[in-house]
C-alpha cells in the first residue's frame, strides 16, 4: 500500500536508496584487466597503416605537392592531399560547442594554400605497413614557399606582422583594425562607470600575466580505424569525446552527407576537450574510400603536441579597486587569447568567467581573439577560465594583503549569490559559492600553521556548465534487469552515474543496471561529453527515460490488476495498489512485469530525448600550500584542498576523482607546463619527458568537500563538475608561491629558473 | 630480413617474426594482439606500456622484440588469475583508482612490482616508484590509497 | 514586454542604451523588432553568439523559438565551449 508516486520532491529532501553509494564501475573489471578496447585496440583483416606528412615550416605557402614517387612505391595504396578535399564555406560548426568554424576545421585537417604551424598536416598516406607508410611520406615532394612566422601575440599584433589570413578581416566591437590583420575578433563588455568606481576605490590594484600554450596531455594518442564499404558507406571507430560530433564534422569536410558515416566510439583515454573536434578522422576515412581497404591512423605522441589543439597562450591584465573594509568598487580586465592558426579562441568564455564569482555594478572587459602560427587551439577544461582566474584571484589576494583582511573574508563580502546579476550579464539562480567559502574557511587546512618558506594560496573559480542535447532509452529484459542506451562516450566514471539514476527510478540494485555507450545508429542523437553535461543533461534524460518506463510498468500492473493507472504506485522495484483502491493484490516486482511483458502489450522499453535546460553553474574554493626552495627555485605543494558545488553528487568517487584531476591539471600549468618553441616555430618539448606534467612523487594527497547546494533545475539537483576543478589552481598555486618567496609573479609557469629570477628582483 | 623470437607471455610459450628494429610493445599489441600494455609516448616516459621482464619493470616500447628471445613476460592480461582478479585490481576498482583507465594496465604491473620487492611501502616509496607511470585523469591521489590498501592486504593489514 | 540588456560592446548598435524592452513573443521576433528599431542590428550581431533568457544560455541558432514571459530578461553573450 502506498501514497501517490514519488515525482520530483525537492531534491535535498529525498531520501536516496542508490544515489549517493559508491558501486563499482560497471566497466571497471574489463579496465583493470587489459580487456576494455580503446581507440588504437581495434584492427581489421586488410587492414593498412596511415601515416600524416607534415609540414616542417610554421607559415609557408605550398606551391605544389608532387605525390607521383610515393604512389610508385610498392605497398602504398592511397595518398591523399588538399586537393582532394572538397572546399568548405565558413560556417559556425555545432555539435561541438562553442567557437568553431567548418571552413578552417576542414583547412586544419589538411592544409590548402598556406601551411599555417610546423607540424600542420599537408598529405596523408595508406600503406600495408607503418615502415612503407613513413617511407612514402618522406617520398612526398611540397614545394614550400617559406615565409616569415609570427610566433608570439606581440609578434602578431605588431605593425608590419605576417599576416596568417590576408583576406580575413577582424570582426567584433570596434575600434577594430581596418585591413588584414592577425586580429579575429575584439569584443567589449562591461556595465557601469569604470572611473567612478575607481575613484571610489581605497586601493587599486593592477596585474599582469602571461600563460603560455599548454596540452590537455590525455595519456591516449587520437587514433581511428575507418572502413569503407562498395556503397561508400564508412564505418569508424575512434577514441572521442561525441561519436555524433565526428559524424558531423568528418562529413562536412569531406563532403558527404552524415548517413554516409558511422561513428563507434571507443572507450577513451583522456579527452579534456581536446577530443571535441577531428583530425585524423576524415583523413582515415577517405584514405579507407580510395584503397578500398581499412584504415588504422594513430598520432604518436610528438603529433599529438604538434598537431592536435592546446589551449592558448595569453596575456592578461586586470585592475580592480575595493574600499577599505573590502567591498570592490570597480574591475577591469584586458584578455589577448592565442587562437592559433585559425580564429576561435576561448576568449570570450574567459571575459565572461574572469569577474563572475564577484558582485560589481561597475565593470570593463576586453577580448582579443589573435591568430598565430601555433596550432589551432582546442578546448580544454573550463576553456579561457583558468587563465582569467589566475590574474583575478591574485588580484584579490594583493588586495586582501593591502587591506589586512583575510583572503577568503575578502571573497565572502563580494561572492555573488542567488539574485545577483552576474558580471557578463543575467541573474544567478541558486548557486553554492558562498558555501564552498565558507567550507573552506571552517576547513583544518585553512588553520593548519606553515613554517618558513611556506605559504598559503587561496583562489576561487567559475564554470557555467552545458546542458545541450541527449537522448536515452531504458529497457527492460525479461529477467528484470535493465539496460541504459545513451550517446555519451565514458571519461569519467559517468555510466556509473547514470546506471545509479536509473536503478533509483526503477527501484532495482544498480548491479542489475547495464549502462551501455551507443554508436550513432544505435541512439537518437546526443552532443558530445565534455561541458560538464553528462550526468547533468544525459542524467536527465535517463531519469525521464527510466521514468517513461515506470510508467509503462505501472500501466501493466493496472491492466493486470483491472484498475485505473492512478491506484498504482511504483516504490522500491515494485508496482503496488494505493490504499484508496478496490481488492487486495500482492505487489508486482519488476522482475514479475518483465516476465509477462508481451502478455501485457509487448516490450517495455522507455525513451527520452531533450535539449536539457537549467545547467546550474559550479563554484569552487581551493587552498594550497606549498614550500619554496630559495636556491633552486623549486617548489612543492605541500597539502591542497579542493572544495567544490556538485549540486547533488551521484557517485561522490567520481566527483571526487574530477576535483582531483583538475587540480593535478592545473598544479602542473601552474608549475611546470609550457610549450617551448624554437625561432622556427617548431616546438622543441614535444614529449613527456620535457613537457613535464606532474607525476606521483609530485603531488600530495588531494583533499576534496562536496559542497551540495541542489540545482532546482535538475530531477536531483545535479550541477556538472569537471570543469570547475581546473579553474583556481593556477592562483591557488600562484598565491601560495608569491606569500611563501614574498615576490610578485607575472608569468607561468612557476617554472625554477623564473622562480629564482622572481626572487633575485625582490630581494 | 625478420627474426624468428621464442619467448614465454603470461607463462605461454609464444613465437613470433618481427623485424629488427620492432619494439616489444609493438609486437605485443600488433603481432600478438594482447592490447591490454598502452602505448602513451614510445619514448619510456609515460609507463602505460609497463610489463614485466624476467620480473623486471619495464617499458616494453623501450625493448627491442628480438631481445626477448628465450626470456619471459608478464603483461597486464597475465595478471588476473582465471576469474580471480589480483587484490590490487580489486583494490583499483573499489578506490575508484581510475577514470578513463588507459593508465591502469601500465600502474598495475608497476604497483604489483613494487609490492613484490617492498611489502610494506611509505606513501612516499609508493610514489617515487610509480613516478614513471604517468596519469592525467586522477591526480594519483586514489591510485596511491589503492596501493597501499592491497599492500595492507597481502600483508594480513586493514588499513 | 521583455527586457534585453546591452553590454558595453554592443550599446553603439543601440544609440548607446543599456537596455530596452520591446514586445515579442519569442527571440525570432525579438531580432526582428529590435532590427526594425536599429536598422542593421540582426546583420551585426549575426549568429555566432549565445543569447541569455532569464538566466538560460542558449546558443544563438538554437534560441530562436524560445518564448519569452511579458518579463523575461534578454542578454547577449559570446559562444562558450566546454572542455
Amino acid at each position: 500500500m502506498s501514497d501517490k508516486p514519488k515525482g520530483d520532491q525537492p531534491a535535498s529532501d529525498r531520501k536516496w536508496k542508490y544515489i549517493g553509494t559508491r558501486p563499482i564501475r560497471h566497466d571497471g573489471l574489463d579496465k583493470v584487466t587489459g580487456r576494455a578496447q580503446f581507440g588504437a585496440d581495434y584492427a581489421l583483416p586488410g587492414m593498412l597503416w596511415g601515416k600524416v606528412l607534415r609540414s616542417p615550416h610554421a607559415h609557408a605557402r605550398i606551391r605544389g605537392i608532387d605525390v607521383s614517387a610515393a604512389l610508385a612505391l610498392d605497398g602504398v595504396k592511397a595518398v591523399i592531399t588538399g586537393r582532394d578535399f572538397p572546399d568548405v564555406a565558413s560556417e559556425a560548426a555545432e555539435g561541438g560547442e562553442g567557437a568553431n568554424d567548418f571552413g578552417d576545421l576542414a583547412m586544419n585537417v589538411i592544409a590548402r594554400e598556406k601551411a599555417l604551424y610546423h607540424g600542420h598536416a599537408v598529405a596523408a598516406v595508406a600503406a600495408t605497413t607503418a615502415k612503407i607508410a613513413e617511407e612514402a611520406c618522406k617520398r612526398i615532394v611540397v614545394d614550400y614557399e617559406v615565409l616569415k612566422p609570427v610566433l608570439s601575440l606581440d609578434a602578431a599584433l605588431a605593425a608590419n606582422a605576417p599576416i596568417l589570413h590576408e583576406s580575413a578581416r577582424a570582426t567584433g566591437h570596434e575600434p577594430l583594425p581596418k585591413g588584414p590583420s592577425n586580429v579575429a575578433s575584439r569584443r567589449e563588455m562591461g556595465r557601469g562607470d569604470i572611473a567612478k568606481g575607481f575613484s571610489d576605490a581605497d586601493v587599486v590594484v593592477e596585474r599582469e600575466f602571461r600563460t603560455p600554450m599548454v596540452h590537455q596531455g590525455y595519456i591516449e594518442p587520437h587514433a581511428v580505424l575507418a572502413r569503407t564499404g562498395q556503397d561508400g558507406r564508412s564505418v569508424v571507430w575512434c577514441c572521442t569525446q561525441g561519436a555524433f560530433m565526428v559524424r558531423a564534422y568528418s562529413a562536412k569536410v569531406l563532403g558527404l552527407s552524415t548517413d554516409m558515416i558511422k561513428v563507434i566510439p571507443t572507450e577513451i583515454g583522456g579527452g579534456f576537450g581536446g577530443k571535441t573536434t577531428v583530425y585524423g578522422e576524415p583523413l582515415a576515412i577517405l584514405l579507407s574510400r580510395k584503397a578500398g581497404r581499412p584504415v588504422k591512423f594513430v598520432m604518436s605522441r610528438e603529433e599529438v603536441f604538434r598537431a592536435s589543439g592546446p589551449t592558448s597562450g595569453t596575456h592578461i591584465r586586470v585592475k580592480m579597486g575595493a574600499t577599505r573594509d573590502g567591498k570592490l568598487t570597480a574591475a577591469e580586465a584586458v584578455l589577448y587569447y592565442e587562437a592559433g592558426a585559425f580564429k576561435g579562441s576561448p576568449v570570450g568564455a574567459a571575459m565572461m568567467t574572469v569577474f563572475a564569482p564577484y558582485k560589481l555594478a561597475n565593470v570593463r572587459i576586453e577580448g582579443w581573439d589573435v591568430v598565430l602560427n601555433k596550432p589551432k587551439v582546442a578546448a580544454y577544461r573550463a576553456p579561457g577560465a583558468p587563465m582569467a582566474a589566475l590574474v583575478v584571484e591574485t588580484v584579490m589576494d594583493e588586495l586582501a594583503e593591502k587591506l589586512g583582511l583575510d583572503p577568503i573574508d575578502l571573497r565572502l563580502e563580494n561572492a555573488v549569490h542567488e539574485g545577483v546579476q552576474a558580471t557578463y550579464g543575467p541573474k544567478f539562480r541558486a548557486i553554492g559559492f558562498v558555501e564552498t567559502l565558507r567550507a573552506a574557511k571552517s576547513h583544518p587546512h585553512y588553520k593548519a600553521p606553515l613554517g618558513v618558506n611556506q605559504g598559503r594560496g587561496v583562489a576561487c573559480g567559475f564554470w557555467f556548465n552545458a546542458g545541450m542535447s541527449s537522448s536515452a532509452n531504458v529497457s527492460i529484459n525479461e529477467d528484470g534487469s535493465a539496460v541504459v542506451v545513451t550517446g555519451n562516450p565514458d571519461i569519467g566514471g559517468s555510466r556509473a552515474s547514470l546506471a545509479l539514476m536509473a536503478a533509483e527510478e526503477l527501484g532495482i540494485p544498480v548491479e542489475n543496471v547495464r549502462p551501455v555507450v551507443a554508436d550513432t545508429e544505435a541512439i537518437g542523437y546526443t552532443d558530445l561529453t565534455g561541458g560538464s553535461r553528462v550526468t547533468f543533461a544525459t542524467g536527465m534524460a535517463v531519469i525521464e527515460a527510466a521514468r517513461d518506463v515506470v510508467r509503462q510498468l505501472r500501466a501493466r500492473a493496472a491492466q493486470i490488476w483491472s484498475v485505473e493507472l492512478d491506484a498504482v504506485a511504483w516504490e522500491d522495484g515494485r508496482a503496488l495498489l494505493l490504499s484508496e483502491a478496490p481488492g487486495v493484490h500482492e505487489p508486482l516486482s519488476l522482475a514479475q512485469l518483465a516476465g509477462r511483458a508481451a502478455q501485457t502489450g509487448g516490450p517495455l522499453v522507455g525513451r527520452a530525448a531533450l535539449n536539457a535546460r537549467g545547467a546550474g553553474p559550479g563554484f569552487a574554493t581551493h587552498l594550497c600550500d606549498v614550500e619554496v626552495d630559495r636556491e633552486t627555485g623549486a617548489v612543492t605543494v605541500l597539502r591542497y584542498t579542493a572544495v567544490q558545488d556538485a549540486g547533488k553528487a551521484i557517485h561522490p568517487s567520481y566527483v571526487e576523482g574530477q576535483y582531483q584531476g583538475g587540480v593535478a591539471q592545473g598544479i602542473g600549468w601552474a608549475l611546470n607546463e609550457e610549450y617551448i618553441f624554437d625561432e622556427n616555430g617548431a616546438m622543441e618539448n614535444a614529449g613527456f619527458l620535457d613537457y613535464r606534467m606532474p607525476v606521483a612523487s609530485d603531488l600530495p594527497m588531494i583533499d576534496t568537500v562536496i559542497v551540495e547546494v541542489p540545482n532546482p533545475m535538475h530531477p536531483y539537483g545535479v550541477r556538472g563538475v569537471g570543469e570547475t576543478p581546473i579553474v583556481p589552481p593556477l592562483a591557488a598555486v600562484a598565491n601560495a608561491v608569491q606569500r611563501a618567496a614574498r615576490v610578485k609573479l607575472s608569468e607561468l609557469p612557476i617554472s625554477p629558473p623564473r622562480l629564482l629570477e622572481a626572487i633575485d628582483r625582490a630581494v | 630480413m625478420k627474426i624468428h623470437v621464442h619467448t614465454r607471455v603470461n607463462g605461454e610459450a609464444t613465437e613470433f617474426l618481427c623485424a629488427p628494429d620492432r619494439s616489444l610493445l609493438e609486437i605485443l599489441r600488433d603481432e600478438l594482439q594482447l592490447t591490454g600494455t598502452k602505448e602513451g609516448c614510445s619514448t619510456g616516459d609515460c609507463g602505460a606500456c609497463s610489463v614485466m621482464l624476467d620480473g623486471r619493470l619495464v617499458c616494453s616500447c623501450l625493448v627491442l622484440a628480438p631481445e626477448v628471445e628465450g626470456r619471459s613476460i608478464e603483461t597486464i592480461e597475465g595478471v588476473a588469475k582465471g576469474d580471480q582478479i589480483h587484490v590490487l585490481q580489486r583494490k583499483f576498482l573499489e578506490h575508484a583508482a581510475l577514470q578513463c583507465g588507459i593508465c591502469t594496465p601500465g600502474f598495475i604491473i608497476a604497483a604489483k612490482a613494487l609490492l613484490e620487492r617492498n611489502p610494506d611501502p611509505s606513501e612516499e616509496e609508493t610514489r617515487y616508484w610509480l613516478a614513471g607511470n604517468l596519469c592525467r585523469c586522477t591526480g594519483y591521489d586514489k591510485i596511491i590509497h589503492a596501493v597501499l590498501d592491497a599492500a595492507a592486504d597481502l600483508r594480513g593489514e586493514t588499513r | 514586454m521583455a527586457r534585453v540588456f546591452f553590454s558595453s560592446g554592443l550599446r553603439r548598435l543601440v544609440g548607446g542604451a543599456e537596455s530596452v524592452e520591446i514586445d515579442a513573443r519569442d527571440v525570432r521576433e525579438l531580432l526582428r523588432a529590435l532590427d526594425a528599431k536599429y536598422p542593421g542590428f540582426a546583420s551585426r550581431i549575426g549568429d555566432a553568439n549565445a543569447i541569455a533568457i532569464d538566466g538560460e544560455i542558449i546558443p544563438h541558432g538554437e534560441a530562436l523559438l524560445e518564448r519569452l514571459r511579458p518579463d523575461s530578461e534578454v542578454h547577449f553573450l559570446p559562444q562558450i565551449g566546454g572542455g
